[in-house]
Order: structure tokens, then sequence, then C-alpha cells
């Protein structure tokens, strides 16, 4: 019944998944890491480019162009 | 003040990459639109001091820059430094596109110290050189290049991407427990 785990072939398990831990943590990030990251980054900024330019900047300029000193804050 | 027309398409053809690179430093749109709307004005105030046949668009970015650089050292006790307020705020904002990924991208965008995050941003995203980058924050190249492999660094690490293979250790031990518990 009470039968004991097979601790002794946990232990090299362990190791090797810590060992594999150590190598995947690298000083320098790997090209994919720095791609997919320059992705996402673009992604983030090209949906804002994507909008355009809002009513309200078009109309300050017409209303900085048109009146003059007129309307200045 | 009557308007030079290439001045005015330079100016309005910046605005959204200047509304971009403002909405990626402080996470918040009105504020960002505010401060596009505040650069446009300095501009027009000052394209005397615009050296002609010089980039334009670098030029505009570095008011805006500087522009976020003050007004954020007067909000610093509303703002504070501390990682999680724009997050936040960003938290508030409307989901246009529902990308999950894109939204996780942006809470860890701003996590990052200002210094790093408007360096990569300026080399990664709005397509000027370190050189650029570098006159736009008003430091040195090198400065530049470290900010943007540190705030790289860190972006990994909050965003959990590791170089290497997603699914290799994991799906490796599991296999060993699965095989070796039967």
């Amino acid at each position: 019944m009470n039968e004991r785990k097979p601790v002794g072939q946990q232990k090299p398990m362990e190791t090797a998944a810590s060992r594999h831990k150590d190598n995947a943590k690298p000083a320098k990030l790997g090209r994919e890491v720095q791609a997919r990251l320059g992705q996402q980054l673009r992604a983030m900024y090209d949906d804002v480019v994507s909008q355009g330019v809002p009513d309200r900047f078009t109309e300050l300029l017409n209303q900085i162009d048109g009146t003059g000193n007129k309307d200045k804050r | 003040m009557a308007m030079d027309e290439s001045v005015r398409k330079a100016v309005l053809g910046a605005v959204p990459s200047l509304r971009a690179f403002a909405i990626s430093l402080c996470g918040n749109v009105d504020r960002a639109d505010d401060l596009v709307q505040e650069t446009m004005l300095r501009a027009l105030a000052n394209i005397d001091s615009f050296q002609p046949g010089t980039n334009m668009s670098a030029w505009l970015f570095t008011i805006l820059r500087n522009h976020f650089r003050s007004e954020y050292r007067k909000r610093r006790r509303e703002v504070e430094d501390s990682d999680g307020h724009y997050a936040e705020r960003l938290k508030t904002q409307p989901e246009q596109h529902g990308q999950v990924e894109l939204r996780e991208f942006r809470e860890a965008l701003a996590h990052l110290p200002t210094d790093q995050r408007e360096a990569l941003i300026l080399v990664g995203a709005s397509g000027f050189s370190y050189e650029e980058a570098a006159h736009i924050c008003g430091c040195a190249v090198g400065t530049i290049k470290s900010r943007v492999n540190r705030a790289r660094t860190r972006l990994a690490e909050l965003l959990s991407i590791n170089s290497t293979d997603e699914f290799g250790p994991d799906e490796q031990t599991r296999a060993v427990l699965a095989g070796g518990g039967e």
C-alpha cells in the first residue's frame, strides 16, 4: 500500500530542468525576441499613426493661418 | 500669421507620428493631444529657429519631448515615479481593436522608466537613427543604445518572452513526468 515515491528519480529531473532554465537566461536578447518586441512596438505605434490627423489639429492650423493675431491665446 | 505652405504641410504631416510618440510617452490620449497641440504652437512661434534643409520631424519631436519632460517634472507629484500609475491610466483607455496582446504590450511599456521608453520608441517605432534619437533626447549616442537595450531586456522580462523555445523545457518535463508516473 504505502509505496514510497521514487524520490531518486525526481532529483535528476529537477537538476536538468534548472540547468535548462539557466541556459534560457541569456545576457543578450536573441534575434527572435528583439524581432517580436519590435513588431509589437510598431503595431502599437502604427495603430495611432493610422488614425491620421484629427480635425482639431487641422482647425488649429486654419485658425492660426487665417485669423492672424486676432484669436491668439 | 501667414504660414508657409511647406511648413503647414510638414507640421500636419508629422501630427500622426507625434501623436503616436506622445501617447506612448504619457499613456493618455487627451494629454497626448494637448502635448501635440502645444508642440505645434511652439514650433510655429519659433519657426525662424528651424534650419531649412534639416529634419523637420526630428525638430518637432525634440520640442514635444522637451515639453513633455518639463510637464512631467511639474506633475511629478501627481504622477510620481512609481511603476503602476501609467498602467492604471492605460487600463481606462478604450480598447479600439480589442487586441489583448497590444494592451499587454502597452502596459509593459508603461512600466519602463521614461528615458528608456522614449529611446525605444524613437529608435524602434518612429524610425529615427540612434544619432537622431540622441539629438532629440540631448544625450550621447551610446546612452541611447544602452537605454534601448535595457528597455528591450525589461520588456522581454515583463512580457515573459524567452529567447529559447516557449514550450521546450516545460513540455519536455511534462513528458518525462507523464512517462515516469506510469
